[in-house]
């Protein structure tokens, strides 16, 4: 299980990473913090001819809030998230799904960006950032474009992102003091990635709301109906609508995993709810 | 202070390891060394057409038919009906499970070795997989031995007058049981490195195993080389639980290698090899009817075992130490009179079973344990009282049961009397009458057994086993420097066995261990032992160092009473120096007398001088019975199936106790196997045979954060017929956690009629249950 022959390079700037991608074609590839993408080489299920680190790009670093959103860098750590002070509720809510993923030697190697560009239904930032609407920025050669969330990630392992391009940042919008989150996973244990994610922020001060079920079907999705239920009523979701919603918004037909996805939305609606 | 038997003495090996000093194979280093990588068949049952090596790779791959001469893995048996099996290094005409060893290629480093392993072209014509056991033994499935006529390694039955118990029970319960199959998981998986050594001229093997002994048999018999001309070294070993208590046809294809192409070579098995081919043990079948009368109380149990043992039959323990095992100790440490069991060991396209921590009894213990509690729901009571009204009773001991096991001693309902104390049963069932804050529901389970450890020669003979093991030898000599040397051909693996031999010898010598050095795991150093498997380590090469130590006593009596003018019946010896009254002399000296200085003694002393080797078997040596009582007390969820492990006690008892501090050690280690195989452990195949489990992300083991603090409390009820009165412990915890676990989960779940009867009981399978509104066969009750 080692890896195939491939070459190394720490790039020192984006414009740098971005030559070495295009340079190196098809068989170019970033990483950052390698927590997804180690195994997989070690696997040998990613075959890549050149290997462009970009975990130590200074403009690629870095949290900062401004008054309307709070910007990570995409190489940011989830440990970095993890420890940052919070003010508003939107930086709890980054802290609370932080420090919820795998453990921390993992957190302190795993980057925001790395995470969403490999794109697995069960991780916590796809749902969460899909949640709280975020917006990517991703640079080409030539240009740079942001993308929301919702369009970012196409379906499980597949984002918007083409291969000579790089997410540069995250901008997640700030809430209001009114703001209310709540998330919840299901886990066979500590560490593993989630059988089913949920995820419900709301915000009447912005007029926002959103529910989001994560790990189910191809990819994390919003729920309208459990939506503008949240929106409208503090009663908690009724879990027959949810199973019924989450089917018809995933796909999916297993009763088992549509239970526990029904379960884990409807935890995230009543922690959300119970805040207010 | 005392360093001897029942000292809390810090393991002696933990300096190396805690240090990260330690040697494993993958430590060693060579000049010239190279490493292999292996191609392994991507089909489970398959007919090899060709396999074609790259020219330019001709010198750096071997496959079977470069391996001329060698030969198969085949492990006999006597027992009637039993079919062996051949079992080549690397695979030859056929394939027979997903991961078996086709061609291994050599290159200076693992990942050029992987790279010539990809360009090996297979041409596979595939056939029908046989991946179900039960499916397997229909008269219609695709064979995995043709040649046998069906799939059966084996068939055994105890006929017991089952239909005369039929009509006077009160309470029949009806139950189907099954046990995943499962890998091991040590932290080191296996590794091996050969090469020739021609200042010995000897083929010397470092391989990660429990039986270097057996192994230096095993390799000399399959490569046709003298013993003598073969070394094996078993360094530092992280963990075996069984996994390498047999002879691997990696070490024998990379010994090979190393005599053909002249140079040092290693393989180290990864992860991902483990959880695919190494996925062989644990996987049973239960149809089981049990009779009760009124009041709970066994009158026969009426038993089908079916174990998918895989494809091939491992040296020297075959592939029906599982099922001989498993009907023989499914009716544990109960009592009662008629007993029918068939069992059928069945082979299918996955790897070849292994005896794991408990062989054959973590299953043989949930089915009874959950049946016990079933019994104690029909009737209305309470299962802990139910449990220990059946258990065999202190003052039958000792006791023959229903199988011929002898039970040497014990009080075996007083182990389910301390664990419902320590787990406060009563406070549990006070408890359960309120609904819990969060919703989960609260049940708590028991589940006890008894575990034949050091069984010997007579066990072993039945069986016919290519191995029956007899005196195990141990040597002990007071060195030159007036320390202590003791050798044992036993290995440590994680046991804290280089810890306790010497505190057996510090025991009889009356020296520190920190002045005793323990040579283990090496067949160039040490005296033959068949090695450590059967929970016998303790007792036999404990057992073997006593005898040998006590000798070595008499003798440095002898040469002390010349050096104290006193005779060796008057000397005792303490502290590492001999004593007559207020008189003494060391250790140092008295070496140094016969040694160094000869003329300071008699012309007529004893010639064999200070260095002992002694063999030894206890009295009896069918096995001494250690037993133990578990509970736990669990929350279920019942929206998400999820589990957690609120409380959970060991009430132990193994006789004397040579390190209590290791002893806790192997119990929490053992518990925490048993729950991974309550809770969490499957590996999963479709129905071409295709392993689906095959990283860490999706074959999940307990962590730390999974598991629950754990008590322990002990007697000690000394076997009679061992030295010190000694019983094994090293598999006892592993046995248990699956029956207290899930019998707690069915008691959570009780109000909603739910039943799980298959491990693990996963999240999913609890839902499922639960979901379908009905347990797997909580209705059959009558």
């Amino acid at each position: 299980m080692k890896p195939v022959d491939f070459t190394y390079h720490r790039a020192d700037s984006v414009d740098d990473a971005l030559e070495r991608l295009a340079a190196g074609g098809d068989g170019a590839k970033l990483i950052g913090g390698g927590q997804s993408l180690g195994p997989m080489l070690n696997l040998r299920l990613s075959r890549p001819r050149v290997l462009v680190d970009v975990s130590s790009v200074e403009a690629l670093r870095g949290i900062e809030s401004t008054r309307e959103s709070v910007v990570t860098g995409a190489a940011a750590t989830h440990s970095e998230i993890e420890d940052r002070p919070a003010s508003d509720p939107i930086e709890h809510a980054m802290r609370e799904v932080a420090a919820g993923i795998a453990y921390r030697a993992v957190r302190n190697r795993g980057t925001i960006g790395g995470s969403i560009v490999h794109a697995d239904p069960a991780a916590d930032w796809t749902s969460f950032l899909l949640c709280a609407d975020a917006r990517i920025r991703i640079r080409g050669v030539d240009d740079e474009r942001d993308v929301r969330m919702r369009e970012f990630t196409r379906a499980a392992y597949t984002t918007a992102l083409a291969p000579d391009e790089i997410v540069t940042r995250i901008e997640i919008p700030r809430a209001t003091e009114q703001a209310r989150f709540g998330f919840h996973k299901l886990c066979r244990k500590t560490g593993e990635l989630a059988e089913a994610v949920g995820a419900a922020l709301v915000d009447p001060g912005r007029r926002f709301c959103r529910v989001v079920a994560g790990a189910v079907g191809a990819k994390p999705v919003v729920l309208p109906a459990a939506t503008r239920s949240l929106a409208a009523t503090a009663a908690p979701a009724d879990p027959e609508a949810l199973r019924s919603e989450i089917a018809a918004c995933t796909g999916e037909h297993d009763p088992v995993k549509l239970h526990m996805a029904a379960v884990a939305v409807g935890r995230a609606v009543d922690r959300a709810l119970a805040t207010r | 202070m005392s360093t001897g038997i029942g000292a809390r003495v810090p393991r002696k090996e933990d300096a190396r390891h805690l240090a990260g000093k330690a040697q494993f194979v993958g430590d060693l280093s060579f000049p010239r060394l190279w490493e292999v990588a292996f191609v392994r068949s991507p089909l489970a049952h398959a007919h090899i057409r060709s396999v074609t090596v790259p020219e330019q790779y001709e010198s750096r791959v071997f496959t079977a038919e470069d391996m001329d001469g060698v030969r198969p893995i085949r492990a006999e048996s006597s027992l009637p009906t039993y079919k062996a099996s051949d079992y080549p290094a690397l695979a030859r005409g056929k394939v027979r499970f997903a991961g078996e060893c086709i061609a291994l290629c050599i290159a200076p480093t693992r990942a050029e070795a992987e790279d010539i392993a990809e360009a090996v072209e297979l041409d596979l014509e595939p056939l029908p997989a046989v991946t179900d056991s039960l499916a397997a033994r229909r008269p219609d499935s695709p064979l995995v031995h043709e040649e046998w006529g069906d799939n059966l390694f084996l068939t055994t039955s105890a006929d017991g007058d089952i239909e005369s118990v039929r009509e006077r029970a009160a309470v029949v319960i009806e139950r189907e049981y099954r046990t995943a199959r499962q890998c091991m998981v040590p932290m080191e998986g296996k590794a091996v490195l050969a090469r020739h050594e021609e200042r010995r001229g000897q083929l010397v093997v470092y391989t990660s195993t429990q039986v270097p002994h057996l192994i230096r048999t095993g390799l000399s018999e399959t490569l046709g080389l003298d013993q003598a001309d073969v070394r094996v070294i078993a360094p530092d070993v992280g963990g075996g639980f069984g996994y390498k208590c047999v002879l691997q046809p990696e070490e024998i294809s990379v010994a090979w290698a190393a005599m053909r192409t002249g140079r040092p070579l290693r393989w180290v098995e990864d992860r991902r090899e483990h959880l695919t081919a190494g996925a062989n043990t644990r996987q049973h079948h239960y149809r089981l009817t049990a009779f009760a009368d009124e009041r709970g109380r066994l009158l026969g149990i009426d038993a089908e075992v079916t174990v998918d043992v895989g494809a091939y039959s491992v040296w020297p323990f075959t592939a029906c130490l599982e099922a001989a095992q498993a009907g023989g100790n499914l009716p544990g440490p109960y009592a009662f009179d008629i007993y029918r069991c068939k069992t059928f060991s069945v082979a299918t396209n996955k790897p070849g079973f292994t005896p794991y921590r408990g062989v054959a009894r973590p299953g043989v213990c949930f089915a009874m344990e959950l049946t016990i509690d079933a019994i104690a729901r029909a009737v209305g009571r309470e299962p802990a009282d139910v449990r220990a009204e059946n258990l065999v009773p202190a003052e039958a001991m000792p006791y023959t049961n229903v199988t011929g096991k002898f039970y040497d001693s014990g009080d075996y309902p007083g182990s389910v009397a301390g664990a419902r104390r320590m787990i406060d049963l009563d406070a549990v069932r006070a408890r359960q009458q309120t609904p819990e804050p969060d919703g989960r529901l609260v049940g708590i389970g028991f589940s006890t057994f008894t575990e034949q450890t050091a069984h010997g020669t007579k066990v072993f003979g039945a069986w016919g086993l290519p191995l029956v093991p007899g005196y195990e030898q141990a040597m002990v000599k007071l060195a030159p420097s007036g320390t202590v040397e003791v050798r044992s051909g036993n290995h440590s693996f994680g046991q804290g066995l280089e810890t306790t031999l010497a505190q057996v010898a510090s025991e009889q010598l009356g020296i520190g261990v920190d002045r005793i050095k323990v040579t283990m795991g090496d067949t160039g150093e040490t005296p033959y032992s068949t090695g450590a498997y059967a929970s016998r380590g303790m007792v036999m090469a404990g057992g073997a160092v006593s005898k040998a130590a006590e000798s070595l006593a008499g003798r440095i009596r002898k040469h002390a009473g010349h050096l104290l003018q006193a005779s060796p019946g008057e000397v005792s010896l303490s502290g590492g120096r001999a004593w007559v009254g207020e008189a003494s002399v060391s250790f140092e000296d008295i070496a140094r007398a016969w040694y160094l200085r000869p003329d300071q003694l008699p012309d007529d002393v004893d010639t064999l001088g200070l260095e002992v080797t002694e063999g030894y078997k206890p009295d009896v040596d069918t096995g001494v019975f250690t037993y133990a009582t578990h509970a736990a007390m669990v929350a279920v969820d019942p929206a998400t199936g999820a589990v957690e492990i609120l409380d959970y006690v060991l009430f132990e008892d193994c006789g004397r106790r040579v390190n209590p501090m290791i002893l806790e050690g192997q119990s929490y280690g053992g518990t925490a196997q048993g729950i991974g195989t309550a809770l969490f452990e499957e590996s999963l195949y479709d129905e071409n045979g295709q392993p689906l489990t095959s990283t860490f992300a999706d074959y999940v083991i307990p962590g730390p954060t999974e598991l629950p603090s754990m008590r322990i409390e002990h007697t000690e009820s000394l076997s009679p017929f061992t030295r010190h009165g000694i019983k094994g412990i090293g598999e006892g915890a592993a046995i248990a956690p699956a029956g207290a676990v899930v019998n707690a989960i069915n008691d959570a779940l009780k109000s909603l009629n739910v039943e799980i009867n298959e491990i693990p009981a996963t999240p999913r399978r609890i839902l499922a249950a639960i979901l379908e509104g009905r347990g797997s066969g909580a209705e059959q009750s009558s």
